[in-house]
């Protein structure tokens, strides 16, 4: 017998297997978030240093990243590591490395641009008590500069999170691909579940979304005040 | 790497490249228009419909292109319309280029000195001329990075067609790996379809943006 399409979200354990497959989805985008920010101030470090070479390869590692779209970056990790490098990584942890490759190119860039942004005078009277490179990063750039780059880091992390829908192309068991695994096995019974399970997924993305873009918004029009 | 296999895949490659041009471009031209449309809505506060086209803008950009893809694809014909991959792949990239263009758009609108529409009041112009001789032509100097910016990231989005079987670079590439398992070769070939693609268009728009710096009024 047929069921009215929307019950089949609530049948068994299919919710709660949903909400695991979200859990996937938010995981892998925080850890890859996390490195990628990491490796992306010390590489917006060394991009405003003078060195012309290291200057240029990180350049060149940032184009690339503008260039190659996020799913192909997937695919390029996930067919060349194992047979070319004979890394055989699970695939949670090839799209962590994927992503997080990808946050930091874009965030150095972020850095650079916060980085530069500090007044020269800050970095000169920081110069003239005497601090010495390090202690004028720590104390005097840093602070500053992420005040700079907050609303455009969450807006990198939200983009991030949207990415993440990606990762069932590399048959990571994401939110999508539960879903499309709820949705075939009770396609007899809920003709029309595919409607809802993808309506709630759409949902689910715009709620965690959301209030992010919300903040970055907030923050971005405290700043031009 | 073989160059025989690369060679022999050309001509998929060369449909693929077509396919990615054209879709992208109907994308886009769809996606500043909606956007400009939505933007102007907005920007002069039109009751109701300005609401609601908020809410479309925050929706778009807040949701992944790919689960909209599979809503309208696989959960539209459910409520008894049924798109083809292609139809479903435009509708879906207008939706979400237009909602990221609506807000490239009203930045660069939010931007024009406030005085200027004063002035256009006070000369007595109604929101038409307005919105055609004094918004307009300065909100879309100043909106020029950010629309370039969503040109670019619209482009890379139709990669994502692949997942509902539309043959364009990145759905080509995927078949002849599953057909011939030669990953690395098509893989390069993909990329450098991409470079060949974006390159040229990222130093065009680089070129743009400092051609219309200066295009705003009282530079």
């Amino acid at each position: 017998m047929a069921h009215s399409g929307i019950s089949v979200l609530l049948e068994g354990s299919n919710f709660s297997r949903l909400m695991g497959g979200l859990w996937t989805s938010v995981w892998i985008a925080v850890v890859s978030l996390l490195i990628g920010l990491v490796l992306g101030t010390v590489l917006g470090l060394l991009r405003t240093m003078k060195n012309r070479l290291i200057r240029f390869i990180l350049w060149l590692y940032l184009e690339f990243f503008r260039i190659v779209p996020t799913i192909v970056l997937l695919f390029l990790v996930y067919y060349i590591l194992p047979r070319q490098f004979k890394i055989d990584l699970p695939a949670t942890w090839m799209a962590v490395l994927a992503f997080a490759l990808w946050v930091a190119a874009e965030f150095s860039d972020i850095v650079r641009g916060a980085l530069e942004s500090v007044p020269k005078h800050q970095r000169e009277s920081g110069l003239a008590l005497g601090l010495s490179s390090w202690q004028l990063f720590r104390y005097v750039l840093l602070p500053q500069a992420f005040q700079l780059e907050l609303p455009a880091t969450i807006n990198l992390a939200t983009r991030v999170i949207k990415t993440t829908s990606l990762l069932m192309t590399i048959s990571i068991m994401d939110v999508i691909n539960v879903g499309q695994q709820i949705i075939e096995a009770n396609n007899q019974t809920h003709p029309t579940g595919v409607f809802w399970v993808y309506g709630l997924i759409f949902i689910l993305y715009f709620v965690v979304d959301y209030p992010l873009s919300l903040w970055a918004k907030r923050l971005t029009a405290k700043q031009n005040y | 790497m073989n160059w025989e296999v690369i060679q022999q895949s050309i001509p998929s490659f060369v449909k693929g490249f077509q396919l990615t041009l054209w879709l992208s471009f109907v994308g886009i031209v769809g996606s500043l228009v909606v956007g400009v449309l939505v933007s102007l809505v907005r920007y002069f506060k039109i009751p109701i419909i300005s609401k609601i086209l908020g809410a479309y803008v925050e929706v778009g950009r807040n949701t992944p292109l790919l689960i909209q893809l599979f809503f309208l694809y696989y959960g539209f014909p459910v409520l008894g319309m049924k798109l083809s991959a292609e139809a479903s792949g435009i509708i879906g990239l207008i939706f979400l280029g237009g909602a990221y263009m609506a807000e490239g758009f009203a930045g660069g609108f939010n931007g024009i000195n406030k005085s200027q529409i004063d002035a256009g009041l006070a000369l007595g112009m109604n929101q038409w001329e307005l919105a055609r001789y004094v918004v307009l032509p300065q909100g879309l100097a100043l909106s020029v990075p950010a629309l370039s910016a969503n040109v670019i990231f619209l482009i890379k989005e139709t990669s994502i067609f692949s997942v509902i079987a539309i043959p364009e670079l990145t759905n080509t590439a995927l078949d002849l790996i599953g057909m011939y398992y030669r990953s690395n070769e098509y893989l390069l070939v993909l990329v450098i379809a991409y470079a060949i693609i974006l390159i040229p268009l990222i130093l065009f728009l680089d070129w743009l943006e400092r051609r219309v710096r200066y295009g705003s009024f009282g530079n």
